[in-house]
């Protein structure tokens, strides 16, 4: 395999680790205050709609993003209530929410646009256009370090770049502030957060909003950059990868980057299993790519390879001493 | 002293979440410029009021009892098999192996052979998930998630690879042969005069899906494993007291609940396509979901919420056919019945139990 090719491949690597990424983010904080999230899907598909359709709409993207977030942290704010306020099954309400996002899109585009669930393409500025980053022309000539800097690193929409921006952002968050560590302690001991007088109602809800806001820029980029439109179940799953990923990475964000990126690249590899029969000189079977990250998961949470060890409190809900 | 009666726990917040979950399903019509009533009168009139609808209708309900059956069975043990839909696949490709590799003299040993086929790739591949779960305590929810995904892999692979006969594209096995395929109610309640359940895939799996209920009953409530079951899922440390081994029940109630999800592809591979094909389940194993909620995980109430499920499927096709409101409209309303008698389930309860004490300090 040539330097180009791998270039192409990492570059499509990047592109497509980057939804997983930031759902995988979004799950983060959720689980990490304690609140399971397998409703992550079902936020990106709602968001992917809205942004395309209010993108299309108003020819601008930006209020396409802002859409997506709102209705993604819409469906978050309906999981806080199921799972923090009434005390519901955190399990359950996730599905709900995905089956809720799978019929809702498909129900509202084909009243908005009859067009057999899918929005019209979007065009120009209701699309992220590629950023081209300083100097990046000018270098591509520079051996090695300027073509990868010309293919890899410029050439993406904002959105990837606020994805991987993300990570230290997250990383300092949960593990440098007073709000990440009490976060973190509200998915281990909500009892010890409630007793020091901190509300763990108000941080469970706090970081759940904020997996809803992660969640929509995910569900914004599939719709406004990744493609040009919404298509009926355009998140394909991604949101089942981005679950299993963050439990691949044991729930720590420099990890989920790593894993994603790792997932992104299976993705990759199956849309195009000639570039693994180059290089290595084996077919592999699509069939058997596409299930990797989940026998992956599998294997590390059964404990065969490590111990996938999750947030204490996970999945319970928080009841005050009385 | 129990905060409300008996039959309002079973009866009254199943009904007023099945109309809460109406009453917002209209909204949406009416949001999409649709008459909700209308709307209304059309699903039964294509669900209910001809035999060919009751066909559908029923046909639909098979697999819903069996899914439902299946979540309700592990929710006893207070387990959520998410990996009916996986389990069912898999089911499907027992199916196939049974009937296009054995010569079958008759259907109903067929029937029978293709039912333990099922029921056993089912229980297999939800045994990974339990084993898993008892002995290395990995999740069982994420697990049988990521089996949903591999099964489709799996199927997948084997579709295209192994069982597509020769010189055919479409990734599905070749037909049945004659003497494996199902009598279906025409065959059954039609004479000659009159045709009943004309082109309705309503078949003899029906019945095997009321026997099933049948025998869920009697395992849960009438034998000592179904009362360890439901000792281990009322109170893991209590039934440990007890002498009862969590490894154990874990492990028999996950098998038992994937045999059942299996053999609902009895229903759609055998009785209805007869031979197997990519998409059999359509999601029927995430309706088991709903189906066991709102059904109160008893067989009875599983079987009444399958035959609801099973006239919402058929009526929104007929929706479909006959107006612009989507069949994804059924989703909606399974999402909000599994929203209103799941997660939100404490949103009722909370109010009706103030009632009902408020109503009993009044009596006294």
């Amino acid at each position: 395999m040539d330097f180009v090719t791998l270039l192409q491949v990492l570059d499509s690597t990047v592109r497509l680790a980057t939804p997983l990424l930031l759902a995988c983010l979004a799950g983060l904080f959720s689980e990490r205050a304690g609140i399971f999230d397998i409703g992550l899907e079902g936020k990106m598909l709602a968001a992917a709609f809205f942004s395309a359709a209010i993108a299309y709409m108003s020819g601008n993207v930006w209020l396409g993003l802002l859409a997506g977030i709102g209705a993604s942290m819409a469906l978050s704010l309906l999981h806080g209530l199921a799972s923090i306020q009434f005390r519901g099954n955190q399990l359950i309400s996730g599905v709900a929410i995905n089956f809720l996002a799978a019929g809702i899109t498909v129900l509202v585009a084909e009243d908005w646009f009859s067009q057999g669930g899918r929005t019209p393409s979007l065009q120009g500025a209701a699309r992220f256009d590629p950023i081209m980053l300083p100097f990046a022309e000018t270098l591509q000539s520079v051996p090695v370090l300027g073509p990868i800097y010309y293919e890899l690193i410029s050439g993406h929409s904002i959105l990837v770049y606020i994805a991987f921006a993300m990570v230290p952002l997250t990383w300092w968050v949960l593990f440098r502030t007073r709000f990440g560590l009490r976060l973190r302690a509200v998915g281990e001991n909500p009892a010890a957060v409630d007793t020091a007088g901190v509300s763990v109602i108000g941080l469970r809800y706090a970081a759940v909003m904020i997996c809803g806001v992660l969640c929509g820029i995910a569900g914004a980029y599939l719709a406004t950059s990744l493609q040009a439109g919404f298509v009926k179940d355009m998140s394909a799953g991604r949101g089942f990868i981005a679950l299993a990923a963050l439990i691949f990475a044991k729930w720590r964000p420099w990890h989920a980057l790593g894993t994603c990126l790792l997932f992104g690249l299976f993705q990759v590899v199956e849309l195009r299993p000639d570039v693994i029969e180059t290089m290595l000189g084996v077919k592999v079977q699509v069939q058997f790519l596409s299930a990797l990250p989940y026998i992956l998961t599998v294997v590390i949470l059964a404990g065969f390879v490590g111990k996938a060890i999750p947030p204490r409190a996970g999945g319970e809900p928080y009841v005050k001493e009385r | 002293m129990e905060k409300m009666p008996h039959w309002a726990d079973i009866v009254l917040i199943p009904l007023i979440s099945l109309l809460l979950a109406a009453f917002l399903s209209a909204l949406v019509i009416l949001a999409i410029g649709e008459n909700p009533w209308t709307a209304f009168k059309l699903m039964v009139d294509g669900a209910l009021m001809r035999s060919a609808g009751w066909g559908y209708t029923l046909y639909y309900a098979t697999n819903f009892m069996f899914t439902g059956l299946a979540v309700s069975v592990a929710f006893h043990a207070r387990m959520f098999n998410i990996g009916g839909e996986g389990q069912a696949m898999l089911g499907g490709l027992g199916v196939a192996y049974i009937c296009l590799f054995i010569p079958w003299p008759h259907w109903s040993l067929a029937l029978l052979g293709a039912s333990v086929g099922a029921a056993a790739f089912g229980a297999f591949w939800a045994l990974i998930p339990a084993y898993l779960q008892a002995k290395r305590g990995s999740h069982i929810v994420i697990t049988t998630i990521m089996f949903n995904f591999i099964a489709a892999a799996v199927l997948n692979y084997i579709l295209v690879n192994v069982l597509r006969p020769p010189r055919s594209m479409d990734p599905a096995t070749a037909k049945f042969p004659e003497a494996t395929h199902l009598p279906t109610f025409r065959d059954m309640f039609s004479t000659a005069e009159n045709i009943m359940f004309r082109g309705a895939p309503a078949n003899v799996t029906f019945f095997l899906a009321i026997a099933a209920c049948v025998l869920v009953w009697y395992l849960i409530w009438r034998t000592r494993l179904g009362y360890e079951i439901r000792a281990f899922g009322f109170s893991e440390s209590g039934a440990k007291y007890a002498g009862i081994s969590p490894v154990r029940i874990t492990i028999i109630a996950m098998v038992i609940s994937g045999a059942l999800a299996g053999m609902m592809s009895v229903n759609t591979t055998m009785g209805e396509s007869e031979r197997l094909i990519l998409n059999s389940t359509e999601g029927a194993g995430f309706i088991g979901i709903a189906v066991a909620l709102m059904g109160r995980n008893h067989p009875f109430g599983v079987f009444l919420a399958a035959i609801l499920f099973g006239f919402l499927y058929q009526g929104g096709a007929e929706l479909a056919l006959w107006t612009d409101i989507p069949r994804e409209l059924i989703v909606v309303i399974q999402a909000l019945v599994i929203l209103f008698t799941g997660a939100l389930d404490n949103m009722v309860r909370m109010p009706l139990e103030k009632l009902f004490m408020a109503l009993r300090k009044g009596d006294a």
